[in-house]
């Protein structure tokens, strides 16, 4: 066999730093100025692996009661992630929140109803970090442009507003950019998938020593699945922003309108 | 005939400072009402509370003698309609923007029938002013409120909005103007209401 599963050692570990003394070596010379941030990154990724790595092996051996527990701790992780990059948007951490929570729980339950993947730990958890960390990036990229779009388009969302409209209806055409928004890069990396980079599920299964056509049909279900997963989040993210950017009377909020004069 | 608006006790926090404070006013019903004031005086802030874009931090607003906020707020945006300083359009034509009552609405604010058809965001500044009129006129408010509504126009087509606005309060409707220029509050205006300075 030449799959790589169980095949490498802490020593093969050690000999993959080399390369990053290159990267820090490069950084160095061309001076950039990056190698403190290098070596914390190297750091961090090393103790974040190794407890990752210590928590899973626990609960695959036999402590499976527990992963909902690591799920939530990674809803809560890319909560705080999200919620912090989101924050002009008020309540932005509950909003992070519900949208991960909404993808993670609506997309895997999807799987595990359909019977699509195993209610093992080894399915559920590595399938749920992706789904959790793309609806993060999701939350965040539709909760920014949906923002700052009715910040710089004040004028015509108070238009509409004076009109008789509903906020809903007022910032309907910003709202639909921003959910859009949110989706086009998971949209775009399923038209591309294998052609530009194999992606990560796919190249996991390849170097444990999977067939290629098995390892392509995981492939596709984390794709559909992550579409799914953002879909979600993108749809929840809109709904609940839009709600927290004007007063229950149909006004904008008070910190995206600084009136002169 | 009795007050439209009145504006008691009002103050409106800003980021640092009030920027309305202990403000008390009434607008009658009938005519054309501008309010004149260095910019910076809280003009626009009043004029926003009327339609509920804003609502005061202390003291009250009526209308017809009841707090704004007691009515239906969509409702109320349909009986007071608000023009801002820059004229908005939307995407489409003006037949689009107006309504299905675009004919005589554009005869009313004297815009040509035939640019029913065009896209809006191809008028002038002129012409989408008169059409963002067109456009509150098709909702039936009794009241119109406008935010400098000229301060975007040449000095053609600002001559003829304010000819317009005139009409509009001659026919009925409750208007309250903002304005910086002294002397278009006092050759247009029925009265005037001063807001800060001096």
């Amino acid at each position: 066999m030449n799959d790589l599963s169980g095949r490498i050692s802490w020593a093969d570990v050690g000999l993959a730093l080399l390369l990053v003394a290159v990267a820090v070596l490069i950084s160095r010379v061309r001076r950039t100025g990056l190698e403190g941030d290098i070596a914390v990154a190297t750091f961090r990724s090393f103790a974040q692996l190794l407890a990752v790595g210590f928590v899973l092996d626990f609960v695959f051996g036999g402590s499976s009661a527990l992963t909902p527990l690591v799920l939530l701790a990674m809803v809560a992780t890319a909560t705080l992630t999200s919620g912090a990059r989101g924050k002009r948007v008020p309540g932005a951490y509950w909003i992070a929140a519900t949208s991960v929570s909404a993808a993670a729980g609506g997309t895997l339950g999807v799987l595990l109803l359909l019977g699509i993947v195993p209610a093992a730990p080894r399915a559920a958890i590595p399938l749920g970090s992706m789904i959790i960390s793309n609806a993060m990036t999701t939350a965040s990229l539709v909760m920014g442009r949906l923002r700052d779009d009715l910040a710089a388009h004040r004028g015509e969302v108070e238009a509409h507003l004076s009109l008789g409209e509903t906020a809903t209806e007022a910032s309907a055409s910003w709202h639909r950019t921003a959910v859009r928004n949110g989706m086009l890069p998971i949209v775009d990396q399923t038209k591309v998938v294998g052609l530009v980079a194999l992606p990560g599920a796919m190249t996991g299964m390849l170097l444990a020593g999977a067939s290629p056509s098995s390892a392509i049909k995981l492939q596709m279900v984390v794709m559909y699945m992550l579409l799914g997963g953002n879909a979600f989040a993108a749809l929840v993210a809109g709904q609940l922003t839009v709600g927290r950017l004007f007063t229950a009377d149909h006004q904008l909020i008070r910190s995206l309108r600084r009136v002169a004069g | 005939m009795g007050d439209r608006f009145e504006y008691r006790n009002v103050r409106v926090d800003g980021d640092s400072a009030p920027i309305i404070e202990g403000f008390s006013a009434r607008i009658p019903a009938d005519g054309l009402t501008a309010m004149v004031g260095p910019s910076g005086a809280g003009k626009t802030t009043l004029l926003r509370l009327l339609n509920r874009l804003d609502d005061p931090d202390a003291g009250e607003v009526l209308l017809d003698g009841r707090d704004v906020r007691s009515y239906d707020v969509l409702e109320l945006r349909r009986r007071v309609q608000y023009v801002g300083q820059v004229p908005v359009t939307f995407p489409g034509t003006v037949a689009v923007n107006v309504g299905p009552e675009v004919g005589p609405l554009l005869d009313r604010v004297g815009l040509p029938a035939p640019l029913a058809d065009r896209d809006a965001d191809r008028l002038s500044v002129g012409e989408a002013q008169r059409m963002c009129l067109a456009r509150a006129l098709a909702r039936h408010p009794e009241c119109l409120l406008l935010d400098e509504p000229t301060s975007a126009l040449d000095t053609a087509s600002k001559a003829g909005v304010e000819a317009l606005v005139r009409t509009l309060a001659d026919e009925g409707l409750t208007v309250v103007m903002v304005t910086h220029d002294p002397r278009q509050a006092s050759e247009l205006a029925d009265r005037i209401l001063p807001v800060g300075g001096p």
